[in-house]
């Protein structure tokens, strides 16, 4: 689904990210940990496309993602859903509007719209919060309106950069379950966290990384070794 | 689409207002300029279409001699057409333009008035050599022309247009100018929205054409506001410029006239607004991939 081929991406003098290699298949869950300035952000971004490798080739469905023209990147990004450390929800827009955002994209009619983010409101639990502004909603309900947005126009990928990291302990448990519960209908998951005991919850793959390198990639790993 | 454009205009209601106010007035006066430079021309017209030298020949003269003197003028081939008026003739003339003032008919009669040859030129500047030919003519009692009154309008009128059309370009780039502005400014604020946008899947088309229909917007609701002030003017200045301009056919202004005005100043306002968002587009829009 999506293979790194010896990346580095530098910027300037620093170097984030140093001849990463790893292949995450299609369904699979893969966490990237680490501390903080480690690559994992580098490496979710590299995957949207906004981050072009400094070397190196990310190839994704026999694409190589750098080579797509900056035009037609829309059509990979439609493929990923990403859900952002800092929400970046729309403040202007209520719970259902954020989440419908995507779906603007495609020719959708006002009722198949309304259906989608109903299901998805459903899976999250904010169907009470539909009509609320991101100002007026808790920290885990902002990230499950997040999660609602980028699963609602059912992308094959779902990126994740630290969607855990503003949440008390059992909220942070309960948005892992519904990640859990999105990749068990087929949706690969990319998540980047340095959450010790959501990776430990799961018990699936882990790749750790250490100032820019893959220090270790083992399947139903845990936090620490 | 359409509601993306409500949002953004209401967004900043100020901001919308001072744009709509800016273009409008600036396409108002671009829309007058117009209107003088048309009712010039149709005065120019008028002129140019009334007798430009009137031969008034002596009494007594017979039908041969004005026959003669017709063909001698129109075989230079400078005069377009050359019109025998009777003493009868003149005094029907004399009673229509009067009507009104019955002083003026009393004691009237077709004896009074000199039978003429009224003449319209192909060129005006052929008017004095046409002149000149009548004048040595034996049954020519004097000859009027009026060169000076048709080339100083059409010199004017010259002056106009070219004064016209150096304010039209300045107000239309102002108009630009302040489409570009205002719209660089709400794409700067909303920049991490698009860039936003961007990675949730949104087409540049998408994220780009929300834009360009709000710089129509402005440019169209813009000319329209401008026109319709137009047309209040007009009618307004409707009498008294019928005084001012007696005779000359441009009053009332016909609805087509104004609605062809319509048509163009519409076609300049959205081409302006478009262009201004295309800049402000290509200009502030420079997102990361």
């Amino acid at each position: 689904m999506i293979t790194f081929d010896k990346v580095s991406k530098k910027f300037g003098e620093i170097t984030a990210l140093e001849s990463a290699s790893f292949k995450v298949d299609k369904g699979e869950f893969v966490f990237l940990t680490g501390p903080s300035g480690a690559g994992k952000t580098t490496i979710i971004r590299l995957i949207t496309g906004e981050y072009l490798p400094t070397s190196g080739t990310i190839e994704a469905a026999s694409t190589k993602i750098s080579q797509i023209p900056k035009r037609r990147l829309y059509l990979w990004r439609r493929k990923i859903g990403v859900i952002f450390q800092d929400y970046k929800l729309f403040d202007d827009r209520t719970v259902f509007e954020n989440i419908s955002v995507p779906l603007g994209f495609y020719k959708l009619n006002l009722g198949e719209i309304e259906e989608k983010v109903e299901k998805v409101l459903k899976l999250v639990g904010l169907q009470e919060r539909k009509n609320l502004f991101p100002a007026q909603l808790a920290g885990g309900e902002l990230q499950r309106t997040c999660l609602a947005r980028a699963i609602v126009a059912a992308p094959e990928i779902l990126l994740a950069d630290e969607p855990t990291g503003n949440l008390d302990p059992k909220t942070a448990k309960e948005m892992v379950k519904l990640f859990e519960e999105i990749n068990k209908k087929g949706t690969t998951v990319v998540m980047a966290t340095h959450n010790e005991k959501v990776v430990d919850l799961l018990k699936t793959r882990v790749i750790e990384l250490d100032r820019g390198k893959i220090v270790r990639d083992e399947k139903q790993g845990k936090y620490h070794v | 689409m359409f509601k993306t454009l409500k949002k953004n205009i209401f967004r900043s209601p100020y901001q919308s207002l001072a744009v709509i106010l800016n273009v409008s007035l600036a396409l108002f006066l671009v829309c007058i300029f117009f209107l003088i430079g048309a009712g010039s021309k149709a005065v120019l017209s008028f002129f140019e279409s009334r007798p430009q030298a009137i031969a008034y020949l002596k009494d007594g003269i017979k039908s041969q001699d004005v026959d003669l003197l017709k063909a001698k003028v129109l075989s230079t081939g400078k005069v377009k057409e050359a019109n025998y008026i009777s003493k009868d003739d003149a005094l029907k003339i004399y009673k229509d333009l009067f009507k009104d003032k019955p002083v003026l008919l009393e004691m009237v009669t077709a004896n009074f008035l000199p039978a003429s040859l009224e003449i319209s030129a192909n060129d005006i500047s052929s008017l004095k050599e046409i002149a000149e030919i009548l004048k040595k003519e034996p049954i020519v009692e004097d000859v009027d022309f009026q060169e000076d009154v048709v080339s100083t309008l059409s010199s004017w009128l010259g002056s106009l247009r070219k004064f016209g059309l150096v304010m039209a370009v300045f107000l239309l780039l102002n108009c630009l100018l302040t489409i570009l502005v205002i719209l660089g400014m709400r794409i700067s604020r909303r920049r991490e929205e698009m860039e936003t946008l961007k990675l949730l899947g949104a087409s540049s088309w998408h994220i780009r054409s929300p834009i360009y229909l709000e710089g129509i917007f402005y440019g169209l609701f813009s000319a329209v506001i401008s026109w319709g002030l137009c047309y209040l003017l007009i009618i307004y200045l409707t009498p008294f410029l019928s005084r001012v301009l007696t005779g000359i056919p441009i009053f009332p202004v016909s609805p087509i006239f104004m609605l062809e005005i319509l048509g163009g100043i519409s076609f300049l306002g959205s081409f302006v607004g478009f262009l201004g968002s295309l800049i402000a587009a290509s200009r502030f829009l420079r997102v990361s991939r």
